[in-house]
């Protein structure tokens, strides 16, 4: 191995003060200010979470009042769904990546890019003085008349809030479709790319088609609030389902923004840590264009129990049945990819896996809540809880830290510990399987969610479920002290650590300003390996 | 040991259940096989030099289709199933024992036809089928037996029905499962199955003030609703007798079934469905009748279908 040295000049040397900072054009380091902002919000719901737990490991609502545990899950959920989950994966790895792995010197709108980070920080201290400020108790679903009618919290506040940041959600989404159209390198044809714009590509769609309903929605909800329209309550001629349709008609394909992403980047980590090609190419790019439109024609099965006529919710089952079928190719096809695959059992491959297995067990319980019959019964209880948190931190936040890992070396120039990674990889999944695989059957049991005390035949169940959170917990602090640790006393990690291929991986670490010395051509397919790699590392 | 399954009390459960017990078998079978290779890959396939790489393969189209058709199949006969025992839930049999319900912060109120009234505690026989008939005052709440496997959405405006038919004498858990504000989780009760020579025990013990279709009527004389709604067909409003569940045409043409939803809605918004023939003359009531006076008026409408002279004089 040759002696690594950290380029002469990157962008991290590119200027110091908070000016060169804060008023950054360059997509990497407005990755980095976002990496900072989603930490923040991901920090502070997660004090929510342990609040939560606390509260619920004994059946009576004995720590905080009913009131303050209505406010912490209502905090919990704002800010883990609209100023962390939505916003990760491509704020952080696609603002950094997608201009990279295209070969482009930046985004499209570089300025547009920056507007979206203070976008985004401005609702997200809105969201934040709203709630600290006396809290909300809606919970994040907002559900009228409750929120236009009874609740006497900071409704308007937090709804303005997360209505300012939509705009950010929609910029980014705009920005990297226009750079995936326009800004493509010489020879990086469509079906080059690697998968992980692809996914990035369709979320982008999704928040710009759909950003836009959620606004106008929270706009009604305020009308009603303040003018008392009769939008959704009945009492002047309002129709509080329609409230329901608008909210998941964005709010489900939310959910595809969240672990879209996330798929995108296991496919990465998958290719890179097998070192081959992935299984079916194209199978897995279509896939997520498929999950992307179908994702639009499933809001109603949140609706079975609600009001909804027999046979729309017969059309909204079989949809949803369908929707799961992408979701499955992809799993079998990263799955595929293993076979005969240089299979590396280093940090990034370890997050894959635990991506894989997890999102497999939330995609089949996500067949339960499919089969109306089965739906009517776990609806609203802890089950519907526990999937969607596999979904959505089993499987959006593995796949973000596995990313986080695999690219760290390239956003940072600098190797973290990789005993310390693997072994928190691991807490994070011991922890996070005590924390939710209990509440699928406390779900069947019957415990409803959002309940500040319960019946005392679930305590076991959900002391499982708080120990396992605490485990959780700690699983997520130890990355950030090594890799903290890392940018001043990591090994350098010189271009290509991970002997992979991609782009990004052929510039230095961390990349210059304008990402490359020369703008590559490129003559080859995504995760085209050759007979042999030499990895780069110091 | 907690209970790590819930009780079965209802005809329906069974079939939830076993549905249930499909899909665990499904997942478990997925879920292993997934873990399985992806467990032995990793060791097999353990890239052994620093410079290893995969083989080249690139994917192949029977696999494809293979793990596309086969999961779409599989996926088709659950909807199908799931759907059908949604349909046995959807419909309740003809003859059922209707008790009203009404929701609100925080608390279940029930309403027997014979009188009686209960809050957060429901006492029903076993082996008949119950149909009830649910609104809310305020928010949306969810009525949720999970014994039954039985849940919906309580909604404000609305009259939703819920049916269930218990199997089994007990108390089982009565929860709201839709978030309602402050007090949410304290907006639970106690649904009481009993023998039926208990349950008629109960319910003589009970009503005071006489049938819920006897006190519609005396509402119906205390409104005044009497005035104009004569059962000699001479009244400046539509006769009641017999309407209900009769389909009516409208001053637009259209027709509407006269249920529940529709009395209610012409009692606190008479101009919105005027019957053809009739001036829209009625007053609302909106505000000066609560929900559950909303009901008694409701089940003496339907109570005058069957003895058309028992009539408010």
């Amino acid at each position: 191995m040759s002696t690594v040295l950290l380029p002469p000049r990157h962008y991290l040397n590119d200027g110091y003060g908070v000016r060169s900072w804060l008023l950054t054009r360059d997509h990497k380091r407005i990755a980095l200010l976002y990496l900072a902002g989603v930490t923040f919000f991901f920090f502070i719901g997660g004090a929510m979470a342990v609040l939560i737990r606390l509260e619920l490991a004994t059946p009576p609502g004995d720590l905080v009042t009913d009131e303050t545990y209505n406010k912490l899950f209502t905090m919990h959920g704002v800010m883990m769904v609209f100023f962390f989950l939505i916003p990760v994966i491509p704020s952080v790895l696609g603002n950094f990546l997608v201009p990279i792995m295209i070969g482009a010197k930046d985004l499209a709108f570089p300025k547009i890019n920056l507007l979206s980070w203070y976008i985004y920080v401005v609702g997200g201290l809105f969201t934040l003085y709203a709630l600290i400020s006396g809290g909300l108790d809606t919970g994040w679903t907002f559900y009228t008349p409750f929120s236009t009618v009874a609740s006497t919290t900071n409704v308007i506040p937090a709804a303005l809030g997360i209505f300012i940041t939509g705009f950010s959600s929609i910029l980014t989404g705009l920005n990297f479709i226009v750079t995936i159209h326009r800004m493509r390198a010489p020879g990086m044809t469509w079906f080059r790319m690697p998968l992980f714009l692809w996914s990035t590509y369709a979320t982008s769609l999704i928040n710009v088609l759909g950003t836009p309903v959620i606004a106008i929605t929270i706009l009604l909800v305020a009308a009603e609030r303040v003018f008392h329209f009769g939008f959704f309550n009945p009492a002047v001629g309002g129709d509080p389902v329609l409230f329901q349709h608008l909210f998941w008609f964005y709010s489900h394909p939310a959910v595809y923004i969240m672990v879209l992403p996330a798929m995108g980047v296991v496919s990465e980590l998958v290719a890179a840590g097998c070192r081959k090609p992935v299984f079916g190419y194209s199978f897995v790019a279509f896939a997520s264009l498929a999950i992307a439109v179908l994702g639009f024609l499933v809001w109603g099965h949140h609706m079975f129990v609600a009001g909804e006529s027999v046979y729309s919710a017969l059309i909204f089952s079989i949809l949803s049945f369908l929707v799961a079928i992408p979701s499955a190719v992809k799993v079998f096809n990263w799955t595929a990819t293993m076979y005969q695959g240089a299979v590396s059992w280093e940090t990034p491959m370890l997050y894959a896996y635990g991506f894989i297995g997890l999102f497999t067990i939330g995609g089949l319980t996500g067949l339960f809540l499919a089969a109306i019959g089965v739906d009517v019964h776990v609806t609203d209880t802890y089950f519907i809880i526990a999937h969607f948190h596999y979904i959505m931190v089993g499987g959006t936040i593995m796949g973000y830290l596995g990313g986080l890992h695999y690219w760290w070396p390239k956003m940072s120039g600098r190797l973290y510990n990789e005993g310390l990674a693997k072994l928190s990889a691991g807490i994070i999944f011991i922890g996070f399987n005590l924390t939710f695989f209990p509440q699928f059957v406390v779900g069947y049991l019957g415990m409803p969610r959002r309940y500040h005390a319960y019946p005392p035949e679930f305590q076991v169940l959900n002391v499982l479920s708080s120990a396992g959170a605490s485990i959780l917990g700690v699983g997520y602090l130890i990355p950030m002290v090594y890799l903290m640790w890392s940018l001043r006393y990591g090994r350098l990690a010189g271009s290509n650590p991970w002997g992979a291929v991609g782009l990004e991986w052929t510039t230095s670490s961390p990349p210059p300003t304008e990402n490359f010395t020369e703008t590559p051509r490129v003559t080859w397919d995504a995760y085209e390996y050759p007979a042999s790699v030499e990895t780069d590392v110091a | 040991m907690p209970p790590l399954f819930p009780e079965r009390a209802s005809t329906i459960a069974a079939r939830v259940d076993a549905l249930y017990f499909f899909l665990l078998a499904i997942a478990i079978f997925f879920g292993l096989l997934i873990a399985g290779l992806i467990v032995y890959y990793a060791v097999k396939f353990h890239r052994r030099s620093p410079s290893a790489v995969g083989a080249r393969i690139h994917g192949g189209m029977v696999l494809e289709v293979t793990w596309t058709v086969v999961p779409l199949l599989i996926t088709m006969v659950i909807f199908v199933w799931g759907a059908s025992v949604y349909f046995a839930m959807a419909h309740p049999p003809d003859e059922t024992l209707n008790i009203y319900v009404v929701g609100k912060q925080w608390m279940w109120k029930f309403q027997h036809l014979d009188g009686q009234r209960e809050i957060n505690e429901l006492h029903v026989p076993v082996g008949r089928a119950v149909k009830l008939i649910t609104t809310s005052e305020d928010v949306i709440h969810d009525f949720f037996v999970p014994a039954f496997r039985v849940k919906a959405d309580v909604l404000p405006g609305r009259y939703v029905t819920i049916w269930f038919q218990p199997t089994r004498p007990g108390r089982y858990h009565l929860f709201c499962a839709e978030y309602c504000g402050t007090r949410h989780s304290g907006m639970i009760g106690e649904v009481v199955v009993m023998e039926p020579n208990e349950y008629e025990t109960w319910l003589s013990g009970g009503a005071a003030e006489g049938s819920l279709a006897s006190a519609g009527a005396k509402l119906f004389q205390d409104l005044a609703c009497n005035t104009c709604h004569r059962p000699d067909a001479q009244g400046r409003g539509p006769m009641l007798e017999g309407l209900f569940g009769k389909t009516v045409t409208l001053q637009s043409g259209e027709t509407v079934t006269v249920d529940e939803a529709y009395v209610r809605e012409s009692i606190l918004t008479p101009s919105a469905k005027i019957t053809a023939g009739f001036q829209p003359i009625m007053p609302t009531f909106q505000g000066l009748v609560t929900e559950e006076q909303l009901l008694a008026l409701i089940e003496y409408v339907k109570s005058l279908q069957a003895q058309p002279q028992v009539t408010a004089k």
